[in-house]
């Protein structure tokens, strides 16, 4: 049973995150999925300090603001200030999560969170070990019933918004052409990887969530050209890695989260090895898509 | 505040401070280096992989030879760092993966494992573990003298290096094509870059933690970024904001309980980079904007003066006095700034006020034949050496002619041959002197 609802949590994470980290891949901002990972801290502690609870609605809430004020951050830093994309957005994740560390620090007492492991640098480090020791099963299921709620809400906005998303995606140009806003779908995809992120930061922390975004995802971009295949791929790919993962923790008694990641990425080595059109052995040409 | 601790932090009486300092010193000056390099070969976030990818590196030195030894846990951390970036490497040469992908995938992935191994260790029961997680997380507030001597001689030795081998270092971070043109080694080059980002990352993780690594090195370079465009003086800057940085978070930590010292470091350093972006002196917001307001009058400007002159031409009447009406039905101004502009081309003594008009003064006319020229002459050579239909070659000429420097205009003269008239036979006006001619 405690394998059954461990395993269940993973692949909960693992299909929001492949579904939604499919989506980062292909629009080049994996890392932005990154920086909102760690980004959602501050957001986290205002949540705990306003609400005084660890309960979900002023969690998600508070997160969904922070993920788009990370977005928006970045984006003021690129556009409005000049300053090149790939350090907008290390200087922006970077300010928000030693935010989050000194609010840690500062209302000690006042909130949930392990001060310690904070400063260390490490959010993630503190709901694993608990992951491991046991203890976190008396709330597994009440994760599992948020884990539950988020999937639905991920799939359904991955299915009812699937034309915007697509389209946004490949050709922004066109979308404008027939009126959709590519604005609207950017923030409203990174409102999704945020809330994704506070869900699974019980499960699997806040860093090791963008294993679940990225590498899945790459993995299935190995396999195919279509979008639809990729995301089905990509939920195969996440659900395998924290069935595996799972075994693997149990086997060398380390975290569960750890694990799923070192298998996702063991899965993605195998597939850039062996894939049957972008496989680096089967590849007799050099690729296409490549200038 | 205790002011006593304020005086005994600023006299450095406390020798735990003189290391925490030092040490924070050292690790600042030497990562903001490094980051220079990093961002502007638009690799800022290779940095934040490495930094994560250090993690199992050293579980598996601990794993290996069991001691806690600062040396051979760095040695760990190095390896794996240097694995990180070779994997980058790897899967975006040789896949159709993108480079965010590829640092995202890699950070996670090493990350996961460093995870996966500590918390093994962990349960282990070895005693000797503990603190590990310490040393990887980073505390700069408990450095102790063993550590300021390992992780500030490192932090030296990056510095020594970039300052010994600044010149092909710059080389191949502006021009790898010129470097290796001019026999460079790039690829060792490249090595040793790495290598010293690796080792800034390393030691650097011990003051701030994993997750905060990235700033040290970014923030310091993108804030320096905006104040010039030497690199020297970049590299001074960047060194110095991170200096600075290290040495408030460490007094901050000091005097007010509880604080932690690795994320005030960086809050420092992320407001003086908010800072520079706003105002510095080179590419900061209000600099740009002055910039630009200050561009925005002289075409306003140069545009009054081009139909003073467009519409003496057409009547034959240099000094004609000229309403406003008679303006804004030639040429679309916005009512309020052609109001600013004459105001100050009457300052200028470039026009004269004739009742309720205006006219040209004689410096005035040479000015707007000068403005005439420009756009008549880059017609000429966009039809001549371009091959643009001369219906085609207003528009661009509109934009430009505000900005042809003198030198430019002589080469223009003497490349089209003083031509007399422009595309669409109108006579191109030359001054009283003629621009000189181009020595050949």
């Amino acid at each position: 049973m405690d394998a059954f609802l461990i395993i269940l949590t993973g692949s909960l994470v693992a299909i929001c995150a492949a579904l939604l980290g499919s989506f980062l891949v292909l629009r080049k901002m994996s890392m932005v999925g990154d920086a909102i990972s760690h980004a959602v801290l501050p957001g986290l502690v205002v949540a705990y300090l306003v609400s005084g609870s660890r309960a979900s609605l002023p969690m998600l809430v508070g997160a969904a603001l922070v993920g788009m004020l990370t977005t928006f951050l970045i984006e003021l830093f690129h556009k409005k200030f000049k300053l090149q994309s790939d350090a907008s957005i290390g200087v922006t994740f970077t300010f928000l999560f030693a935010l989050g560390v000194i609010m840690v620090s500062a209302f000690t007492g006042k909130i949930d969170l392990d001060q310690d492991c904070v400063l260390h640098g490490e959010i993630a480090y503190v709901p694993l070990d608990i992951l491991v020791t046991g203890t976190v099963l008396d709330h597994l299921p009440y994760t599992v019933w948020v884990l539950l709620a988020a999937t639905i809400i991920v799939v359904g906005f991955v299915y009812i918004g699937f034309k915007g998303l697509k389209i946004t995606t490949f050709d922004e140009t066109y979308a404008a052409s027939l009126g959709i806003s590519t604005a609207f779908w950017h923030y409203a995809l990174m409102s999704m990887v945020s809330l994704t992120t506070v869900v699974s930061f019980e499960a699997v922390g806040a860093i090791l969530v963008v294993a679940f975004f990225i590498i899945p995802a790459a993995s299935a971009y190995l396999l195919t050209d279509q979008l639809k295949k990729m995301l089905f791929l990509a939920c195969g790919f996440g659900v395998l890695s924290a069935v595996l993962g799972y075994y693997l923790a149990a086997t060398i008694n380390g975290s569960i989260a750890g694990s799923m990641a070192t298998v996702a990425g063991c899965l993605f080595v195998i597939t850039f090895l062996f894939s049957p059109k972008q496989g680096l052995l089967k590849r007799k040409k050099p690729l296409s898509t490549k200038a | 505040m205790d002011w006593d601790i304020v005086i005994d932090f600023l006299l450095l009486r406390d020798p735990n401070v003189r290391y925490v300092v030092l040490g924070s010193v050292l690790i600042g000056a030497s990562a903001a280096l490094t980051g220079c390099f990093l961002f502007l070969r638009k690799r800022a976030l290779v940095g934040d992989a490495i930094a994560h990818a250090v993690l199992p590196g050293i579980c598996l030195a601990f794993l290996v030879f069991k001691t806690k030894n600062p040396a051979i846990l760095l040695a760990g951390a190095i390896l794996t760092g240097w694995l990180s970036l070779l994997f980058i490497d790897w899967i975006t040469n040789k896949s159709r993966i993108k480079t965010d992908t590829a640092i995202g995938l890699t950070l996670s992935w090493f990350f996961g494992i460093g995870i996966m191994l500590l918390t093994a260790i962990q349960k282990t029961g070895n005693a000797s573990q503990t603190g590990l997680d310490k040393f990887i997380f980073g505390k700069a507030a408990s450095m102790v003298d063993q550590d300021v001597f390992v992780f500030g001689g490192l932090s030296i030795v990056v510095i020594l290096v970039i300052f010994l081998f600044f010149k092909p270092l710059k080389l191949i971070s502006f021009d790898r094509d010129f470097a290796s043109s001019i026999g460079l080694p790039v690829g060792r080059y490249d090595f040793l870059l790495s290598t010293l980002t690796v080792l800034a990352v390393a030691t650097g993780i011990q003051a701030v933690g994993v997750v905060l690594m990235a700033a040290l090195l970014i923030t310091p370079a993108a804030a320096a970024r905006f104040w010039t465009d030497k690199l020297k003086r970049m590299l001074l800057l960047a060194a110095t904001f991170g200096a600075f940085s290290g040495i408030v978070g460490a007094f901050i930590s000091y005097t007010t309980p509880r604080m932690p010292t690795g994320p005030w470091i960086v809050i420092v350093i992320s407001v003086i980079a908010i800072f520079s972006f706003l105002f510095g002196a080179k590419k900061g917001l209000v600099v740009r904007q002055v910039r630009q307001q200050k561009m925005q009058r002289k075409i306003l400007r140069e545009n009054i003066l081009k139909l003073f002159y467009k519409l003496a031409e057409e009547d034959g009447q240099l000094y004609e006095q000229r309403g406003v009406d008679q303006l804004t039905n030639r040429r679309f101004f916005i009512p309020s700034q052609l109001k600013t502009g004459l105001q100050q081309l009457l300052k200028e003594n470039l026009l004269e006020k004739a009742d309720l008009d205006y006219r040209f003064t004689e410096k005035g006319v040479e000015e707007g034949k000068r403005i005439t020229r420009l756009h008549r002459l880059w017609e000429m050579y966009l039809t001549q050496y371009l091959k643009i239909a001369p219906d085609h070659v207003h528009d661009d000429a509109e934009a430009i002619e505000h900005i042809i420097t003198p030198e430019i205009e002589a080469e223009l003269v003497h490349q089209l041959e003083m031509p007399e008239l422009d595309p669409h036979d109108s006579t191109i006006p030359y001054g009283e002197k003629l621009p000189n001619k181009i020595k050949d």
